[in-house]
């Protein structure tokens, strides 16, 4: 039997793996009707901003090669309900809950963790996602992940906000000139890992009305056609862990796993814990399907512990 | 994949009114094709899916996995049941009505019978049942008729006096007119071409049906703008519509937010709820059909939480 299980730093050893990934599983109860939550590794919830917010209008998806566009705009009940009523809720199914926040000004990123830390199931809480995919108002909208000085700020100030003993994630954004850049400024700023990739922004024309097909006219391209980008992703900045241009942190991957072997794929790469997302709309047990078939592929090459497979692939 | 799996039911649920659905069992099967047959411009298909077919109820759906394991195509598709049959000869079954749009439904059309398909559900809410035997107006534009003749069997059962309208644009286009007559007490037929029935709309022949049978439920399945003016001719008839919508989902299951819609809720106050756990089946009056416009349904400025700054 392998040992699956993976520190991410913080001291809360995870049983395994794999996550869902934020936007892709919402908070948990619908997805608890296919299989139970807390035998993933921790569960991964949907970007929550400070108020609720109605999201964008309709539509909202176009289908792609492999994969889709979506454009919800972050769409939640707000970071009081969110601790009122999903995280509770987590809690009581027994997950471990990797929350992820959202913001549109360094402030509100800073005040919906200074919630999340002040909630009664907090206890549940092992690491925080911090989306830094979102347009930064005091900026133009231009997106925190695209500038690593405004990255670097909004880490630093969740940072504070929460105990050490809980790791911040950085989820970074591929639609950037270098992201090692980007990965340096935030790990530099006191991230305790990085979560790659986020969706890279794409659009859809709907040929018979002639006109943008997605209400929000671009959208987040995500499922397997982006897992080579993922990859590439994940390799370059753990490459630039290994020359020293980085501190070594521990990478969650994600971008279009499908399966087992997917997973392995980015662990070999470097990636410490996997996330299913889009997938998980096309099979929605998805999430243990990948752990399963991840742990099947280890054993048949021969590992007793997962962590001696990942980053395996740089140097050979 | 192996099947069926269950799903354990959710612990107690405490929220709002939105998370009622997520308390029912869903089941994710996969589906062998036992028959397969064309019908007008459609396809009527039935899957041995035992585990949906003992939990549905009228006006829930499936969602349909489209090309097998590694396929290309990701996201499922969605289809009202038409009727299921809890312990028929192959083990429990459910049909579906398919119109083949695209290449991921025309896959759908193409399976032949000992195919496999993998199935989700039941999905979404069921429609209400009166509990006063009150006449009923069912309403089906095109295929959107398919989950209405196992709902007519459901309130006849409860001494409903039944009538259904079926509309479409041309006879080809029409779904169960024949099974309609066998299990209502009075059918409609419209076309907009006049190939059929009576040439016009549903909403033409709606007003007098209400007012003859004095039905005080008007069920409606089919396109967006023909359960608007079901619901405004209800309304003025003084009966309450109960709409089945049409809107495009990635999963079915309550979680990409992607099938939203204004809905204005018990509490007055207007939100984007997911037509794949809220509904399909909605009250016509909640409905905020002044925010649809050409395939787009906009977020209305009173909503909770309209937009201020984007993000995805």
């Amino acid at each position: 039997m392998v040992d699956l299980s993976v520190d991410l730093g913080g001291g809360h050893r995870l049983p395994n793996p794999l996550m869902t990934a934020s936007g892709c599983a919402a908070n948990g109860k619908e997805l608890h009707r296919f299989f139970d939550v807390s035998d993933l590794g921790a569960f991964v919830t949907k970007s929550v901003m400070a108020d609720p917010r109605s999201g964008r209008g309709t539509p909202r998806m176009a289908e792609t090669p492999s994969g889709m566009l979506n454009s919800i705009g972050l769409q939640g009940p707000g970071i009081e309900a969110f601790v009122d009523e999903d995280l509770p809720w987590l809690q009581s199914v027994g997950a471990r809950v990797l929350p992820s926040i959202a913001g549109s000004s360094s402030t509100e990123y800073a005040h919906v963790a200074a919630t999340l830390r002040a909630s009664r199931a907090f206890d549940a809480v092992v690491g925080v996602e911090v989306n830094i995919s979102c347009p930064n108002v005091a900026n133009r909208g231009l997106v925190f992940a695209c500038d690593p000085m405004a990255s670097a700020k909004v880490i630093a100030l969740v940072r504070e906000q929460l105990p050490r003993d809980v790791p911040v994630f950085a989820k970074l954004s591929p639609d950037v000139t270098d992201i090692t850049a980007i990965a340096a400024a935030c790990v530099k700023a006191g991230a305790d890992g990085l979560t790659m990739i986020n969706t890279l922004l794409g659009m859809v024309i709907d040929t018979d009305r002639m006109r943008p097909q997605l209400g929000g006219v671009t959208g987040g391209l995500s499922g397997p056609g982006i897992r080579p980008v993922a990859v590439r992703a994940i390799w370059q900045v753990r490459q630039a862990m290994f020359e020293g241009r980085i501190p070594t942190v521990p990478i969650i991957g994600v971008g279009g796993v499908r399966t087992g072997r997917d997973a392995l794929e980015m662990v070999a790469a470097g990636a410490s814990a996997i996330q299913v997302g889009t997938v998980v709309f096309n099979d929605p047990s998805a999430p243990v399907r990948v752990l399963r078939e991840l742990c099947e592929l280890l054993e048949a090459k021969g590992y007793d512990h997962f962590t001696d497979a990942v980053a395996v692939a740089h140097g050979r | 994949m192996t099947g069926p799996v269950t799903g354990p039911v959710t612990g107690p649920v405490t929220g709002p009114v939105t998370e009622r659905g997520l308390r029912a069992r869903v089941t994710q099967e996969v589906a062998e094709v036992i028959a397969t047959r064309r019908v007008g411009a459609y396809q009527h298909i039935t899957l041995v899916a035992p585990g949906v077919a003992e939990l549905a109820r009228p006006g829930q759906f499936v969602a349909l996995a489209v090309g097998g394991e590694s396929s290309g195509t990701l996201l499922r598709r969605s289809f009202s049941i038409h009727k299921v049959s809890p312990s028929g000869t192959y083990g429990g079954t459910v049909e579906i009505v398919v119109s083949a749009v695209g290449a991921g439904t025309r896959w759908i059309v193409d399976r032949a019978p000992h195919d496999t398909i993998d199935v989700v559900g039941p999905l979404g809410k069921a429609f209400p049942l009166p509990t006063d035997p009150v006449a009923c107006v069912l309403v089906g534009g095109g295929y959107g008729s398919a989950p209405l003749f196992w709902l007519a069997g459901e309130l006849r059962e409860r001494g409903c006096h039944v009538e259904m309208v079926l509309g479409a644009a041309s006879e080809d286009r029409l779904f169960g007119v024949v099974e309609a007559r066998r299990s209502c007490d009075g059918v409609t037929v419209t076309t907009d071409d006049g190939s059929a029935g009576q040439q016009g709309w549903v909403s033409d022949v709606l007003p007098d049906i209400i007012d003859r049978t004095k039905a005080g439920v008007v069920y409606g399945c089919g396109p967006m703008g023909m359960l608007e003016s079901i619901t405004r001719v209800a309304d003025d008839h003084g009966a309450v519509a109960q709409v089945a919508v049409e809107e495009s989902m990635a999963c079915g299951i309550g979680v990409c937010m992607t099938c939203v819609m204004p809905v204005v809720g018990s509490d007055g106050r207007t939100r984007m709820v997911r037509s794949c756990v809220e509904g399909p089946v909605f009250r016509g009056d909640r409905v905020r059909w002044d925010a649809f416009d050409g395939g787009h349904a906009r977020v209305p400025d009173d909503a909770v939480g309209a937009p201020k700054v984007g993000g995805h």
